[in-house]
């Protein structure tokens, strides 16, 4: 299948764009969730009624109510983005894109440290992923 | 510094591998089941929700964000990160040994780098602490100077 130029920057802008939503998405929880710090903490008793305190302090967060939209929305761009991608490319494409930005937002943003080894298994998910999907 | 993982803390990571691809896997059984679904056939969405696989796949994709959020409430979220990876191995792993497909060399590969991926990272810290820490390592170099 040979595919015009503007055919394929449609495709793959379409590509970056999901990913986009889910790397912000994945980031904004990932931050909400550390300034909550360790769940357990939160626990207003024991039991399930317990469990009141974690999910009132996650849903009275701001960055996790935006994170939890942009994932929704990644959802929705997602079914756009497969009527104009295969899934074959669409979803090998938009995981491995996904997980390299989560890493160097982790990095720039979270302030998180990616060391050697981490970065290592970015690059083998990525590859894997791509393998997988074959 | 090696990270010190509680039980239960190993249990959500496992959790978060399992209920996401288990979670997509029976979805598309039931919406398989279902039929497609498009703009003007909107209502089968509706039906939907009364298949067991559907009902069966929305619960644990549920389960699997509460875990997930609870991970990242201790964890960087590049160490929580290879754990939902993972969950490409165990789609790949359950089509061969439930559904008796075959797994392409190219497959079987990519589940090896995976695996290693997972390897890297959970021999590593789960949190990068930031308070202090280069004071620490200050004070174990005036002790070897002496």
């Amino acid at each position: 299948m040979t595919l015009h130029p503007s055919q394929l920057a449609h495709q793959w802008s379409a590509i970056a764009g999901v990913a986009a939503l889910a790397i912000a998405g994945e980031v904004l929880i990932a931050s909400a969730m550390r300034d909550l710090g360790d769940l357990d903490n939160h626990r207003t008793g024991p039991g399930l009624k317990g469990f009141l305190g974690p999910i009132k302090a996650v849903l009275s967060s701001v960055k996790f109510l935006i994170g939890a939209a942009c994932m929704a929305l990644n959802f929705f761009a997602m079914l756009w983005a497969l009527s104009i991608v295969d899934l074959s490319l669409a979803a090998p494409a938009i995981a491995s894109l996904t997980y390299i930005g989560n890493a160097i937002c982790a990095k720039l943003v979270l302030g998180e440290n990616v060391d050697r080894r981490r970065w290592l298994a970015v690059l083998f998910v990525c590859v894997g992923v791509v393998l997988i999907s074959k | 510094m090696k990270h010190a993982l509680k039980p239960s803390q190993y249990a959500i990571l496992i959790t978060i591998m399992l209920t996401a691809s288990v979670g997509d896997t029976l979805l598309s059984r039931g919406m398989a089941q279902v039929g497609a679904v498009d703009m003007q056939h909107l209502g089968l969405l509706w039906r939907a929700l009364f298949n067991p696989y559907v009902i069966l796949g929305i619960i644990l994709l549920i389960g699997f964000f509460a875990s997930y959020m609870t991970a990242l409430s201790w964890a960087d979220l590049t160490f929580v990160m290879p754990a939902t990876a993972f969950g490409y191995v165990v789609v790949a792993l359950l089509s061969r040994f439930w559904l008796h497909e075959h797994l392409s060399l190219y497959r079987w590969a990519g589940i090896l780098l995976i695996v290693c991926a997972v390897g890297f990272v959970a021999g590593g810290p789960s949190r990068t602490e930031h308070p202090e820490e280069p004071h620490e390592l200050g004070l174990m170099d005036s002790g070897a100077g002496r």
